[in-house]
């Protein structure tokens, strides 16, 4: 903060971000505080806001009918499985595209990212019947590969604008200083790249948990993550907003959550690679 | 973090492990819908697997259109990803002709087959092979407050014309004070809307299909339904109706909004039900009404439970069904959790029980059910068997399709005769790409 | 710069992501484009003869499938406008001094973590449902008809729903540019009389162009095939006034099991979605170079 800053407009400032801020995150503080309502309280008019009864039956009920531990293990185990495979893949492809781009590169980079384009339900039947065959289907396994492969292109491209900023002339010289390629990576490459790679990760987890069109078709009693569980509680006969509301808050909490205490890293990696 | 991970996954295989170790003999899964009954059943699982220590249940409940697209795409493909689905009388028929299930023909003498209501098993036999045994059946019936019947000076007579309901509809209408003369289905889908709309299209003498699979809805029956709809609702019924579903109808009838709501027998025991209705000691029962062709407005409709063929455990499969729709389920039931709640339109031995006799909508669901004939569904003869429904494995994306046109209708972005004809050429559009229009 | 040894190197490095993108691409691709010529619907099942391009004829000539079109690219630039623009606004607003600012932060990227499918039912259960949601509830205390959201503009709703997902995105990459541009400069460009105005089209837009590219090319991606939230909110309707591509051929390929229909309409989409990436690349592919 190079200049001075009049009080009055700091108070301004402070007062529109605080309330924009909470308009967008109004629609998940409404959802936490509905999980904690009756059916009927759920559905009042006029609504009550923080004036209810505060109940914790709605969470009883959710983890009696479901195996929440399961599909939240899941959720992890396909998430950041998912996530680490990839970079695995991805990290020393980006590395390649980045320092020894060839004539191509830029055309490979691009139909990489097509590939995301695929509109995953015109081909749920094929895959479905591949899975079928070689015995995938509604297994963790088969989660991993399924997301490791349509997070791959984005993986890459976002280690490709990281690694792309990293100086060139460090890497001459460590070679002129006779390292080796696998030094080079292990002991320059990596440490610059940390920060870009743990955002890409954190983006990617990100992603992977929220995936609901393959997480949900291609499972059913064992691999099922949470976008299974909250649909088992969208739209059911009677009245049902309460218990949406509890089984949404325990889908997304750990994510939130994860996200809230991570958001430093997410914002350093954004910093140093794609944008600046 | 590569610690923590690791822990994770240990701990996760220890789960596994643990998992595997106290696992019986054969684990079966079952595909279901996640409605009350079936809620209930899950919660009751534990009566079975007492009496089957060797069978261990796992459930997959999903929301009623993921479940379809689950089940349809596993069964059609082999995929073997279910031992027990829950299936509707739609698909039944189709997958049975398939060869898709297995037959329950062989279910024990004690299960007393021939208890379960005629209408109903009808609609799970082909070629005399039951392929699914019937968890609840439900027909439609008019549901109504009674004080704002009274109110409005009327009396609602058992058995209604489609005049008296716009008459009752006008007269109860407060839109002040948000009460809608009339709720009904609005929302696009052929189990939605059209579910309703074919209904009451049949006691209008309307059809889908004349006897060469021609569309008609060119036909005056067609125009003099969708004209009555768009009238009631427009007039009487909630803001929004256009993307009013079962479920919206339900929470705008228990929170005292409607006057009048026309569908599936089922709700009957959400509205009567004092924790969550707030009108449970106001409401009375109808049949749905007639237009005086000798048809009346209601449909039929069976959850049930079949097994896929080729599963491996057809035997305790088997015997997970023959639990869930027997007599003593409905007694189990009725013990836990009352009566009312015990999954209705099944067995006639339910309606001969005289504690049963006593729940308020007890008979009126027995009438609906019995009036209901799948195989004449309408005025004219008609191709197919299904009465809200068309029996062919096309309706599905057509009925869709059509309801949409409906919708559109109803939400004021089409006129009634442009959806029709919209409705009309998509409908022959695609029964010609399948064959049935030469 | 590169010798002939780091060449092949980068080669064999590169190879892993390169075949198994073409066998996730190439396998399920080409399965797609052999059911597309035939005549396959999973409930009928026998003889799944070859009918040639019948089913592409009848996807491209369905009465739905403009509208689709029309909706596929409302609803992307829809978001991407709402989003770039609401982007900078957060952006500029949260760059400046502030008391809490990472809380603010926090409330702002929330969405972003959000399932689409639970923000769908949350917006349309709990917000804009016309009898029961806060929206109408608000509308009937200050005396107003209540407005019916996805019935009378559908498309327009999801429109809101998904830009609220995607705007913490946005205004994250958006934010993380703009604390990267001098503010000496700026500074300056304000001791020589510039304005606000001035300051903010000649200076800060011209440094985000490359932040504006990166969000336009995974909103993109993602937009093109947005389905869980039209599927919870609308279904497609009324009508066919929110049916996208995405979801067409969803409708043909798992609500009739046509999978011949499905798999050409699969195909039209990716040959669609191509059409665009290759646009987008040739606008802004420049931008990438940096």
């Amino acid at each position: 903060m190079a200049r001075a800053v009049s009080t009055n407009r700091k108070i301004t400032v402070t007062v529109i971000a605080w309330s924009i801020g909470f308009l967008i995150f109004f629609p998940i503080l409404w959802t936490i505080l509905t999980s904690f309502k009756t059916e009927a309280e759920a559905i009042a008019s006029p609504p009550s806001f923080l004036f209810f009864e505060w109940t914790t039956e709605n969470y009883g009920i959710v983890m009696e009918r479901s195996n929440y531990f399961l599909h939240f293990m899941n959720s992890v185990v396909i998430s950041v499985g998912s996530t680490l495979i990839g970079l695995l893949i991805a990290v020393p492809a980006a590395w390649s595209m980045a320092f020894v781009p060839g004539k191509n590169t830029k055309n490979v980079l691009m139909w990489m990212l097509s590939t995301k384009m695929l509109p995953p339900v015109g081909v749920l039947i094929p895959i479905y019947l591949i899975f079928k065959n070689v015995g995938l289907l509604d297994t963790r396994t088969g989660l991993v590969i399924v997301l490791t492969l349509i997070n791959l292109p984005i993986i890459i491209w976002m280690l490709y604008t990281y690694f792309k900023e990293i100086p060139v002339d460090i890497l001459e010289a460590a070679r002129m200083d006779g390292a080796n390629l696998r030094n080079e990576i292990i002991y320059i490459l990596t440490p610059m790249a940390v920060p870009g790679i743990a955002s890409t990760m954190l983006l990617n987890i990100i992603l992977a948990w929220n995936e609901a069109f393959w997480t949900l078709n291609l499972t059913a009693a064992n691999a099922a993550p949470l976008t299974a569980f909250i649909a088992s509680y969208s739209s059911p006969e009677g009245l049902f907003y309460a218990k949406l509301s509890a089984a949404s808050t325990m889908a997304i909490a750990p994510i939130l959550i994860m996200g809230w205490f991570s958001q430093k890293q997410l914002v350093r990696g954004l910093t140093f690679g794609a944008v600046k | 973090m590569t610690i923590r991970l690791s822990t994770l996954l240990g701990a996760t295989a220890l789960c596994a492990v643990a998992g595997y170790a106290s696992a019986q003999d054969t684990t079966i899964t079952i595909a279901t819908v996640n409605n009350g009954d079936m809620i209930r059943m899950q919660g009751l699982t534990d009566d079975f697997t007492a009496k089957n220590p060797d069978i261990a249940v796992e459930w997959v409940t999903l929301e009623e259109n993921v479940l379809r697209q689950r089940v349809t795409t596993d069964v059609a493909t082999k995929g073997g990803q279910y031992d027990v689905m829950t299936i509707g009388t739609y698909e039944v028929p189709i997958w049975g002709k398939q060869g898709w299930l297995v037959s329950l023909n062989d279910l024990p003498e004690s299960y007393d087959a021939d208890d379960i209501l005629p209408a109903i098993r009808g609609g799970l036999t082909v070629d005399g092979e039951m392929y699914a045994a019937p968890f609840y059946g439900e027909s439609s019936m008019v549901m109504y407050r009674t004080d704002l019947m009274e109110k409005a000076g009327l009396e609602m007579p058992e058995a209604p014309t489609w005049d008296f309901i716009k008459e009752a509809a006008a007269a109860m209408t407060d839109k002040d004070n948000e009460i809608y003369g009339i709720c009904l289905r609005g929302k696009a889908g052929w189990g939605e809307n059209m579910a309703f709309l074919t209904a009451m299209s049949n006691s209008y003498g309307a059809r889908w299909f004349d006897e060469n699979w021609q569309p008609q809805f060119d036909s005056d029956a067609w125009k003099a339904t969708l004209t009555d709809y768009l009238e009631l609702m427009n007039n009487y019924g909630p803001p929004g109706s256009s993307s009013n579903g079962f479920n919206e109808n339900l929470s705008l009838f228990q929170t005292g909004k409607c006057g009048m709501w026309i569908d599936a027998t089922v709700a009957a025991s959400f509205v009567t039900n004092p924790t969550d209705s707030t009108v449970a000691d106001k409401v009375g029962f109808a049949l749905a009404p007639d237009k005086g062709l000798g048809k009346r407005g209601n449909w039929l409709w069976a959850w049930s439970l079949g097994i896929p063929a080729g599963t491996q455990k057809e035997e305790a499969a088997k015997k997970f069904i023959e639990w869930a729709t027997s007599k003593e389920y409905l007694a189990l039931v009725a013990e836990k959790e009352g009566w009312p709640n015990v999954p209705p339109g099944t067995r006639q031995s339910l309606y001969d029980n005289p504690e049963y006799q006593k729940v308020p909508f007890a008979a009126m669901t027995l009438q609906s059910i019995n009036a209901a004939d799948p195989t004449n569904p309408t005025v004219d003869p008609v191709p197919y068997t299904g009465v809200q429904f068309v029996a062919i494995p096309e309706f599905q994306g057509i009925g869709t399709a059509v309801g949409q046109q409906f919708s559109a209708a109803l939400a004021g972005q089409m006129s009634a005769e442009d959806a029709l004809a919209a409705a009309q050429t998509l409908t022959k559009r695609e029964m010609t790409r399948a064959g049935y229009i030469k | 710069m590169s010798t002939q040894h780091s060449r092949s190197a980068a080669r064999l490095m590169i190879s892993p992501s390169v075949i198994l993108l073409l066998a996730w691409m190439i396998i399920p691709l080409s399965l797609t484009l052999y059911f597309s010529f035939l005549r396959y619907n999973l409930l009928m099942p026998g003889a799944n003869p070859f009918v040639g391009f019948e089913n592409y004829t009848y996807f491209l000539t369905d009465p739905a499938f403009f509208t689709a079109l029309t909706n596929t690219l409302l609803l992307v630039g829809g978001v991407l406008v709402i989003t770039i623009i609401g982007g900078v606004l957060l952006a500029l607003l949260l760059d400046q001094p502030m008391w809490g600012q990472g809380i603010v932060r926090i409330l702002v990227i929330a969405p972003f973590f959000v399932m689409p499918t639970v923000s769908a039912l949350v917006w349309k259960n709990m917000f804009m449902n016309p009898v029961n949601g806060l929206f109408a509830y608000m509308a009937k205390a200050v005396g107003l008809q209540p407005f019916d959201f996805l019935a009378v503009a559908p498309l327009a709703s999801i429109i809101v729903i998904v830009s609220w997902q995607w705007l913490p995105f946005a205004t994250l990459i958006l934010l993380t540019a703009m604390q990267s541009l001098d503010s000496e400069r700026l500074e300056a460009a304000e001791m020589d009389g510039a304005g606000p105005f001035a300051r903010f089209f000649y200076m800060v837009v011209p440094h985000l162009s490359r932040a504006i590219t990166v969000v336009i090319l995974i909103q993109t991606i993602f937009l093109l095939s947005i389905f869980a939230e039209i599927l919870v909110t609308t279904n497609g309707g009324p009508g066919n006034a929110s049916t996208n591509l995405t979801y067409l051929v969803y409708a043909q390929s798992l609500l009739q099991f046509d999978v011949g229909g499905g798999s050409a309409g699969g195909v039209v989409a990716i040959i669609l979605a191509n059409i665009v990436a290759i646009f987008l690349m040739r606008m802004i592919g420049k931008n990438l170079d940096a």
